[in-house]
């Protein structure tokens, strides 16, 4: 009997440690192994950690219009002024009108360099709305000049303003209404594969109905339905309520398919033979079994609740300005002449194609690593 | 037999009769009942203290599922499960209030027939060898002392605690799983094909380790193959099963030397001997095992059986004692002349 055991004494110090890695240790192993993936994943970590200090990290206040800057296009930072090298600045715009398209046109006044400073003074703002401040990220030196790195819309506001303030509300609606799907799914999912029967029948039965009717009309039904004199507060806690109604079956879905394979499962079934509790069995070895798979399938999620909202805003039943949300933003540019003329609108376009590829990514790295034990 | 009978003084620690588990099928948008499968269907048994009583059967025949409900993992259809608890005399498993239950498992404890699933790759060897210790109040320094001890006794180091099954071989892992099993020194281990998913030269190590155990702490064994040369230098008894039921039990030997039933009969036959000049030709079973859902009358091997007269089709046979101790379910027990093979070696 220790032939075998014999065999397999000595452990090299590597081995020891992948035989000593617990599931989390094994999964981020693999996770790091998806480049695509950690890149993405970094990329989202930018973005959230924008979000959470729009008033500092935008230059200037979103909803402030300034009648001399319609339609700017977007400044260079520049390096060099009359052939010689400089600190980073840029030149500011001279306007005049077009003879010929009486059209406005901007020019760089050439003369004038106005260098970029951080930790600026500018704009007042309450961070969170709680806190009074009026120092931002960058800005420029002279307070009189401006900086649009972005350009600016038709009422002269600040476009990478506008598009930092929308982070704030467009990947929280996704976070927000990924938690709230995931509160009711792992509920509702849970009692419907644990407790099976009746039970079961019942919340399937539910959430296939909920599921057989076609999303974009449910979603335009409720979010129609939400009073138009509630505030911007209300209208944001309704949309994402909309949006998780029917998020939430799927991850319910998840959860109880999880719970019945899990529940078959050879190692549950041997604490159950030797006597261990339910509330043991649930929180021992169904729950960690499954978390690592729920991420995935949240991270996944994200993204669509983050189009959901663009899609409901764009067509106007979502959020509305003043709330300053990307669907709002990229409502401003359903003109195509203005896109045509002002592409440096669509920036908020090409922010949300790149936060849903990398969620996209993220989630399939997740995916791949969440069962370190099938290879 | 009775709740009276003092604790330990008797021979027999458990004594099945006539176990029934059916399982429903459903179907449709309502999950109605439209059918039964009769996984356990007549089941018999006897298990004496430190004794080891092989079931047998083809895959499928519901010997996991009987060893399931022996130790309480469903609501069975029918039948007596009696167990001599030490603690609390006879108790009938298939009615037993909960927390006798939780009582029981201290000494009835199973090895299960999945090294790989039977694991929670999740959790260390530590928690897993020690979780029945946990369940049962033991923690701290006192579990990792006595996890230590275990892993010994199964021949692993000790130092092995802090890995996790990913980093074991299927027969070390199957020894993590009777280090399990034993935690709580029970009396009775229902080992569920313990070898069967392990490699041959691996299977002889875990059966000497699980004999070895037994002649240490005088443990009864219900041991669990679907082939009779596994349990043949093991079982002081073998219970040969199909579909669902018992149908032919008797000491090792007699069961060998003189089988009475046909099915036993076919599966001596395909059980390789030491001297190939006394191969006998093997019995080929022809058509397919019964469907537990939908069994055919009379005699469930009818079908298949070289022997089947007019009456097997019609009557289904009782279990009945063919001489002391040896039990057949066959119409025809007395009159076949039906070929062993020579006692094993014991
Ligand atoms: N929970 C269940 N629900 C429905 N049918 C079941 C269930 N468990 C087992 N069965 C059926 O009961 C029958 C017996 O299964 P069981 O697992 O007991 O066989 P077995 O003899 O252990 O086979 P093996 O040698 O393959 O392990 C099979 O037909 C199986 O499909
Ligand atoms: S009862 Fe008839 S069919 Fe069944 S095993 Fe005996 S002889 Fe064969
Ligand atoms: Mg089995």
């Amino acid at each position: 009997m220790t032939a075998e055991t014999m065999t397999v004494l000595p452990a090299a110090d590597a081995t020891e440690r992948l035989d000593t890695a617990s599931q989390w240790q094994l999964m981020r192993w693999r996770f790091l192994r998806h480049k695509a993936a950690v890149v993405s994943l970094f990329v989202i970590a930018f973005f959230y950690a924008m979000a959470i200090a729009v008033e500092f990290v935008a230059p200037y206040d979103p909803n402030i219009p300034n009648v001399f800057y319609q339609y700017a296009p977007p400044m260079r930072i520049r390096f060099l002024h009359e052939g010689r090298l400089h600190r980073p600045f840029t030149y500011d715009y001279v306007q005049s009108r077009d003879p010929k398209t009486l059209r406005m046109v901007f020019a760089e006044d050439e003369e004038q360099p106005h260098p970029i400073r951080f930790w600026v003074k500018g704009d007042p703002y309450r961070f969170w709305g709680l806190w009074r401040g009026d120092r931002h990220l960058f800005g420029l030196e002279n307070p009189d000049a401006r900086i649009f790195l972005l350009g600016t819309d038709e009422l002269g506001r600040d476009m990478l303003s506008r598009v930092v303030y929308g982070t704030r509300i467009s990947l929280s609606i996704g976070f927000i209404g990924v938690i709230l799907s995931l509160a009711l799914g792992v509920l509702l999912g849970g009692v419907s594969g644990y407790f099976g029967g009746t039970v079961d029948l019942f919340i399937q039965r539910m959430i296939e109905l909920l599921q057989s009717l076609p999303q974009i009309p449910l979603w335009l039904t409720l979010s129609a339905a939400l009073p138009r004199e509630w505030t911007a507060i209300q209208i944001y806690f309704g949309i994402t309520i909309v949006i998780s109604v029917v998020a939430w079956t799927e991850i319910a879905r998840v959860v109880r398919g999880r719970f019945l394979a899990l529940r078959e499962e050879e190692f549950v079934l041997a604490a159950r033979f030797l006597g261990a509790s339910e509330t043991r069995i649930i929180f021992r070895h169904l729950v960690p079994s499954m978390t690592s798979h729920l991420i995935a399938v949240l991270t996944l999620r994200i993204p669509e609740m983050i189009l959901a909202e663009t899609a409901l805003s764009f067509i106007g039943l979502g959020l509305q300005a003043p709330v300053v949300s990307w669907g709002v933003l990229l409502a401003d540019v359903q003109n195509i002449r203005t896109v045509a003329s002002s592409p440096w609108l669509f920036s908020t376009g090409v922010c949300i194609i790149v936060v849903v590829l990398c969620f996209n990514f993220t989630g399939d790295g997740l995916r791949d690593a969440a069962d370190p034990y099938t290879h | 037999m009775t709740a009276q009978t003092p604790a330990g003084t008797e021979a027999t620690i458990l004594r099945v009769r006539d176990l029934r588990m059916h399982f429903p099928i459903q179907k449709g948008f309502l999950r109605r009942t439209v059918g039964w499968i009769k996984a356990v269907d007549g089941v018999d048994l006897e298990l004496g203290r430190g004794q080891t009583l092989g079931l047998v059967g083809e895959s499928g025949c519901g010997k996991t599922t009987t060893a399931r409900c022996i130790l309480g993992g469903y609501e069975v259809t029918d039948g007596e499960i009696l167990f001599n608890d030490p603690e609390l005399g006879w108790v009938d498993i298939a009615s037993i209030s909960k927390d006798e239950m939780f009582s029981v498992r201290r000494n009835a404890q199973i090895i299960l027939q999945d090294p790989y699933g039977s694991l929670n790759p999740r959790m260390t060897v530590l928690d897993i060898v020690g979780e029945p210790l946990l369940i049962n109040g033991i923690r701290g320094s006192e579990r990792e002392q006595r996890v230590a001890e275990l892993l010994s006794l199964v021949g692993l180091r000790p130092e092995y605690m802090s890995r996790y099954p990913h980093a074991f071989s299927g027969g070390q892992r199957q020894r993590i799983g009777i280090a399990r099993a034993l935690a709580l020194q029970p009396q009775m281990v229902i080992c569920d094909e313990p070898v069967s998913a392990l490699d041959v030269s691996i299977q002889a190590q875990i059966l000497n380790l699980l004999e070895e155990l037994q002649d240490r702490f005088g443990l009864a064994y219900l041991f669990v193959a679907h082939q009779l040369n596994v349990v043949s230098h093991i079982c002081d008894r073998v219970a040969v099963m199909y579909v669902g039921k018992v149908v032919e039990s008797a000491p090792t030997g007699q069961l060998y030397d003189r089988p009475r039933h046909p099915y036993t009969e076919a599966l001596l036959s395909s059980v390789p001997r030491p001297d190939p000049r006394n191969q006998a030709d093997e019995i080929v079973l022809e058509g397919e095992v019964a469907d537990p859902a939908n069994p055919p009358s009379g005699c469930l091997f009818h079908p298949r059986c070289r022997y089947a007269v007019e009456q097997c089709r019609l009557e289904e046979p009782e279990l009945r004692p063919a001489t002391a101790g040896h039990f057949v379910r066959c119409h025809l027990a007395d009159d076949l002349e039906l070929m062993g093979v020579s006692a094993p070696a014991a």
